[in-house]
């Protein structure tokens, strides 16, 4: 049992959320409630019954009979709606809201970063924030000294150490306060949807770190909503639905089951994940290898309303490999509703694509870092190739609409031709009197 | 039945290493209705107190002209006031002690409680994203509140001395009581302190009476006059208010006024160990309903 981490036992949440409505019927009963409440409700509290009055209060479950077991080294990731529950066991878990029932036994010192730069104050320098965020953290001042230049370093923010953070921009600030976080050593270390900030490289760093730190034998329990994030860093995975644990297991199928419990739950048009396995569009002579096309921004967002002209478009493939090979491509076409191919994204056109014999369920991503097609809807039409030639194909998987934008940053959208290209005008030689 | 299977062969696949068995194991369930007081915890957080006071130090005089001097200047002029309109025009006797230094005797200790309740009240309530985002012991925030009101404290202690030296008056070694004195006023700032800025969290109502009771409680001490004005038993029972003790101390061991405050004081120890105590407890209780609640 030694190497267990975190266990949870059949953990529950029970959230007050206002008053029950009353109604009120006229003034008078208006002018008395307002009157005669507030004595009623003072009275609740110095006899001690305010904090779980039930009956002054309409409650709901935010988690209810959660039980997990996380092993020491484990990286976990957490994922779920909004609402579903991830925040609660988080902040149950750092010890900062109690369970109502239930409970969980820890093993080892727990660090928990649930918000970036939290305590951090405007007026005081980048110097001073260091240690007071590194104390809120639970951090001792000897730890902190030991790790300042450190920390400093891994911000980038040397030369701005001794400015007050509120003169500093946002990617500074937040730059610092990971930095601070991400050298806390805990056994355990919680983390709630930080990444989420700071730009790209940042962010890769971020994630290189964490990974440092799971792989000197701590725990990590981690959530997100960015889906390649978390099945990047995490081997397991958990996913809340309605308060409850609805799969554990390995993080690639938790993050399917995610994205198809999403999925499941909004039918018809306007879904980022397509089913191909009976898709309309498939010729009769191929079996369905090609499994599901899932599109998301470059940003990692589930593409629902269409992708402004110009952004970064994402997609995976999920597709089969009945036997082992090495030679197999997919690819991307995009065709108008014109029947005109406008451009067609391949694997093969991947200068480092010595994928290696690959078997079973595969999936391939697809980054077009700037889709510059104008404003329309396009189909998608897809194929897989093994050994040169096609065995799967399916027309019209997808339908993309493109959304009009500033792609030029002039203040007009595009709208003529069929792409946009990014060009440059001048007038030749100097100006007539 | 997937789950299992796949925790199964998770299991079976991971080759994890195990801490030594010396790690600390929490235990985090639904507290009972009175919570122990954890004070080691709060002692292990020490730290975080001395770097909460050195922020809220910092930040208060930042950008401000006078920055420290105003630890000085409103106690001064109080003193100012009192002497006009009390040592001046209303005649109040001063124990046979120049007036303004009676006043400002007074109010020295008297700016400790209440910067420490002024300050305590709404204290949780300002570090709501600390408190819904980390975990330490809550107690650390009014403790941190009450302790940094000790600089201000003792910027205008350094004034009185001065003041003592004008007016020629000489400690004697009575002055060997005045940190008793100093943690009694300390002990009734926290346990207000607890009192009220966890009634704060649910009832922000205290917040708004807050002005009006720091006026009624400054009336209530003998600060712009003397306890001696009431006669015994009444003296004794007016040391319910521990600043009537706190105060009659400064005075006695400082100023050398002649009436030792011994029953005074034994009341007011009392009582402010009571308000400490119920306070503490009754912040624990409620405690666990901050984050929520916030």
């Amino acid at each position: 049992m030694s190497d267990v981490a975190i266990h949870i036992e059949k953990i529950g949440k029970q959230y007050h959320i206002g008053r029950k409505v009353n109604q009120h019927k006229n003034l008078y009963d208006v002018l008395t409630d307002a009157f005669v409440s507030p004595f009623r409700r003072a009275g609740k509290l110095l006899r001690g019954q305010a904090t779980g009055a039930t009956d002054l209060d309409e409650t709901i479950w935010a988690l209810r009979d959660v039980s997990l077991e996380i092993k020491h080294g484990e990286i976990v990731g957490l994922i779920g709606r909004n609402g579903a529950g991830k925040s609660t066991l988080l902040s149950i878990l750092s010890h900062i809201t109690e369970p109502t029932e239930g409970y969980a036994e820890i093993r080892g010192r727990v660090g928990s970063l649930l918000e970036v730069g939290t305590g951090f104050h405007p007026e005081l320098t980048g110097r001073d924030n260091i240690f007071l965020n590194g104390a809120i953290l639970g951090m001792r001042r000897a730890e902190i000294l030991r790790k300042f230049d450190e920390i400093v370093s891994f911000a980038e923010i040397e030369k701005f150490i001794d400015t007050p953070v509120k003169h500093f921009s946002s990617g500074m600030y937040v730059r610092l306060a990971f930095a601070v976080a991400a050298h806390l050593e805990p056994e355990i270390l919680i983390i709630d949807e930080v990444l989420a900030v700071g730009d790209a490289a940042f962010q890769k760093k971020c994630l290189g770190q964490m990974r440092e730190v799971s792989r000197g034998g701590r725990t990590v329990f981690f959530v997100s909503h960015n889906m390649e994030v978390i099945e990047n860093l995490c081997r397991r995975g958990i996913v809340l639905q309605d308060g409850q644990v609805a799969f554990s297991g390995e993080m690639k199928h938790a993050v399917d089951y995610y994205l198809h419990s999403i999925d499941g739950s909004r039918p018809g048009h306007g879904s980022h994940i397509i089913d191909l396995s009976n898709a309309a569009g498939r010729p009769a002579r191929y079996r369905p290898l090609l499994q599901r096309l899932e599109l998301y921004t470059d940003q990692g967002r589930p593409l629902k309303d269409g992708l402004p002209m110009g952004a970064g478009l994402k997609a995976y493939i999920h597709f089969k490999l009945e036997e082992p090979t090495s030679n197999f491509g997919a690819c991307l076409a995009f065709d108008s509703l014109f029947g005109q191919r406008v451009f067609t994204a391949h694997s093969i056109f991947e200068p480092h694509s010595a994928w290696g014999e690959r078997m079973g369920e595969q999936v391939f991503v697809c980054e077009i870092p700037s889709l510059t097609l104008v404003p329309g809807e396009y189909k998608i039409t897809m194929a897989l190739d093994i050994d040169k030639s096609e065995r799967d194909s399916v027309e019209d998987a997808a339908h993309l609409r493109i959304l009009r934008s500033d792609y030029y940053g002039t203040g007009w959208s595009p709208w003529n031709g069929m792409f946009v290209l990014k060009h440059r005008w001048h007038l030749s030689g100097p100006q007539e009197q | 039945m997937r789950v299992q299977e796949q925790l199964e062969e998770l299991d079976a696949t991971t080759d994890l290493p195990t801490l030594p068995a010396s790690v600390p194991v929490t235990r985090i369930e639904s507290s009972g209705a009175w919570p122990s007081l954890k004070l080691r915890e709060v002692w292990a957080y020490r730290e975080l107190i001395y770097f909460l006071i050195w922020r809220d130090l910092k930040a208060r005089y930042k950008q401000t002209v006078l920055g420290g001097g105003w630890a000085i200047i409103q106690p001064l002029f109080t003193m100012v006031i009192f002497s006009f309109f009390f040592g001046r025009l209303a005649k109040v006797p001063s124990d046979g002690i120049p007036y303004a230094l009676f006043a400002f005797s007074a109010l020295v200790p008297w700016g400790l409680f209440s910067h420490g309740l002024n300050q305590a009240a709404n204290s949780l309530v300002i570090n709501t994203s600390l408190i819904k985002k980390v975990y330490f012991p809550r107690l650390v925030i009014p403790i941190a509140k009450v302790l940094s009101g000790l600089v201000d404290f003792s910027l205008a202690f350094i004034v009185l001395l001065g003041m003592m030296v004008y007016y020629d008056v000489h400690p004697t070694l009575k002055v060997l009581w005045l940190p008793f004195f100093l943690l009694l006023a300390i002990a009734t700032a926290l346990g207000v302190a607890f009192w009220l800025s966890a009634a704060n969290v649910h009832v922000r109502d205290v917040e708004q009476t807050l002005p009006f009771l720091t006026q009624i409680w400054l009336f209530a001490t003998p600060i712009a006059y003397p306890s001696s004005l009431l006669s015994e038993p009444w003296r004794t029972v007016y040391g319910i208010n521990p600043m009537v003790g706190v105060i009659e101390g400064f005075r006695w061991a400082l100023l050398g006024a002649k009436t030792a405050p011994g029953s005074i004081l034994a009341v007011s120890s009392l009582a402010a160990v009571a308000i400490l105590v119920s306070g503490a407890f009754w912040f624990r209780r409620l405690e666990k309903t901050f984050a929520d609640v916030l």
